[in-house]
């Protein structure tokens, strides 16, 4: 009996780490900024804005650590998608300009999963690589320069829009975070990433194809990031090589945070979607407080360092 | 003594197996047959070269030479689902269980069912299967959703098995499948392996307890550094026989 107890103690803190960290880290700033506004509706709402993107990388994320691989390239696929997409955009259609956009990270994608399936190269390596080759490739686009995106449909879809008094970004995240959970905890594919990320010789023994799912979690990877470059690139109405490139930390910690377990075989959505929105309240609290950029980083850097600690605690090691 | 599938095709021909890892030869000539309801014992110290022949037989490696035949068809595995679908299902020496995922997802491993217009995942069902399936082979568990992490060395034996056991259709290969397992499990799981000869199956066991070989087999095949020794009518044999061919002494 007491083993059982101590059983449940363990699993439910380790699952609920990154609500009640949301809750404590909500109500801090809800007294602390009493005066300043964190709680209106308006910054609320703004908090959800800016976070959309990094959910959408997280979702992303959250297949790739549970397959039992690493993404670290999705910052760079960010930029590099962004101003595809707008370059196409303003030289030829909106349509050709998204459709581009996405490609461009699924090629990306692609790519790394090539490299990692077939050639058996560490998925950390080679992402490590394709981070700085593909920050290169978004600085040499357009030469440094930034792309604006006039295209006031585009804008309205990917950013600033809304719809029944919704803004557009709220769509994107509630409908990327039904389809993310219904595929990764409904479906046979995402059985079988969570099968290969925990012992990928049963998952292969079983008659998975292990070569295709890494493949293919590395693709949706880069889709997903490029999906986040589209929405930076409404939202601010423009793209620059910058975008994204801020983002690598925060995305890794808002999956971790969530509960996802870097070494394979476990993750959630939904906790992504949460560690996703803590991050960003977190971001929006610090600028709010006043805190100078580089005490933001620190601050940040270790309230992060206490999430993840806590979250991956395990007793039994 | 078991008059089934005797005198028809065997379930599993092997002729003339080689196996190399670079300079190493893990298998070399080795030729059996097993037939319908028969269980053949294949035994050999450390290192023989047994647990290589299973996963030669299951497809996980392609032998460097020879022929595999399943129910007189001439095979090339390229890799284990082909053996699956032919009705081999494999117990292995590592159990390939997927510690984080409940019972009855290892249950369905690769085979998941699926229910509506979406494919849903029809956790209910495998899980309804997983609990009779458990309780029909006596396999002590909490419950058909426990996370196999949490459960004994025994109890995960006992999931390994009976997934095995649950999706053979034809032949069934058992790598050192009581490794893990008190007296009363043992007994329990030699019990289910009778009951895979009744069901017409052909059983390749490999077990370092020659009294257990005795028991449950019909023939045994000896296995020493790769090379294939011998094979004995268990019941023409005894067990001072069998040691010196495993250990090339006496
Ligand atoms: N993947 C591999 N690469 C290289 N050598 C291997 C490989 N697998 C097995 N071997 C070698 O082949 C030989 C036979 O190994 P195998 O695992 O088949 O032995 P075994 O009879 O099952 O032993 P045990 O009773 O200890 O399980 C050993 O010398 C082993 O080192
Ligand atoms: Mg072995």
């Amino acid at each position: 009996m007491d083993q059982l107890t101590q059983l449940a103690t363990r699993i439910n803190f380790k699952q609920y780490v990154v609500y009640i960290g949301f809750l404590l880290i909500f109500l801090f700033f809800a007294i602390v900024l009493k005066d300043d506004g964190f709680l209106s509706t308006r910054n609320l709402t703004n908090i959800i804005l800016q976070t959309a993107p990094i959910t959408i990388m997280a979702i992303g994320l959250v297949f790739v650590l549970s397959a039992g691989e690493i993404d670290l390239s999705f910052g760079s696929i960010v930029a590099v998608s962004a101003l595809v997409a707008a370059v196409v955009m303003n030289e030829h259609s909106m349509i050709l300009g998204i459709l581009a956009g996405l490609g461009s990270g699924l090629a990306i994608g692609l790519f790394n999963g090539l490299l990692v399936a077939y050639l058996r190269l560490p998925s950390f390596l080679v992402t490590l690589a394709t981070m700085g080759l593909f920050a290169g490739v978004a600085r040499m686009l357009t030469d440094l320069r930034s792309v604006p995106v006039l295209n006031s449909t585009f804008t309205g879809i990917f950013g600033s829009g809304s719809l029944f008094g919704i803004p557009s970004l709220i769509y994107w995240t509630v409908g990327a975070v039904a389809l993310g959970h219904f595929v990764f905890r409904e479906t046979k594919y995402g059985a079988h990433v969570l099968a290969l990320g925990d012992n990928a010789r049963a998952a292969s023994v079983s008659g998975i194809k292990i070569l295709r799912m890494r493949l293919s979690v590395l693709m949706l990877s880069g889709f997903c990031a490029a999906l986040a470059g589209l929405l930076y690139a409404g939202r601010l109405q423009g793209a620059r090589y910058t975008l994204g490139e801020a983002d690598l930390m925060t995305v890794i910690a808002a999956v971790i945070v969530g509960g996802t377990l870097l070494t394979g075989g476990k993750g959630t959505i939904i906790g992504a979607l949460a560690g996703s929105l803590l991050m960003g309240m977190l971001n929006n609290g610090l600028i709010l407080m006043g805190l100078s950029v580089s005490d933001q980083m620190v601050v940040r850097g270790f309230i992060i360092l206490i999430a993840v600690a806590l979250s991956l605690r395990d007793t039994n090691h | 003594m078991h008059e089934t599938g005797i005198g028809k095709t065997p379930v599993l021909e092997l002729q003339n197996i080689k196996m190399q890892f670079g300079g190493i030869t893990a298998v070399e000539n080795f030729s059996l047959d097993i037939k319908a309801g028969e269980v053949v014992a294949l035994v050999g110290d450390n290192g023989a070269g047994k647990s290589t022949l299973i996963k030669i037989i299951s497809g996980v490696y392609q032998p460097t030479a020879g022929v595999l035949k399943v129910s007189g068809e001439q095979c090339t595995f390229s890799d284990a689902s082909v053996a699956r679908e032919l009705g081999v299902e494999v117990v292995y020496q590592d159990l390939a269980l997927v510690d984080q995922q409940p019972v009855y997802m290892n249950l369905f491993l690769g085979r998941e069912l699926t229910t509506g217009p979406f494919n849903r995942l029809d956790r209910k069902e495998m899980l309804s299967q997983t609990q009779q399936l458990v309780d029909e082979l006596d396999v002590r568990i909490p419950s058909a959703s426990a996370t196999i992490r949490d459960l004994s060395g025994g109890q995960r034996q006992g999931i390994a098995i009976a997934r095995a056991t649950h999706w053979a259709k034809k032949l069934i290969l058992l790598d050192e499948p009581t490794a893990a397992l008190g007296v009363a499990e043992t007994a329990k799981v030699e019990k289910t392996i009778q009951s895979l000869r009744e069901r017409n199956l052909a059983v390749l066991i490999i077990s370092h307890s020659l009294d257990q070989v005795f028991r449950l087999s019909d023939r045994i095949c000896v296995l020493r550094q790769g090379k294939q020794i011998g094979i004995r009518e268990t019941q023409k044999t005894d067990k001072n026989e069998i040691v010196s061919m495993i250990t090339g002494l006496g």
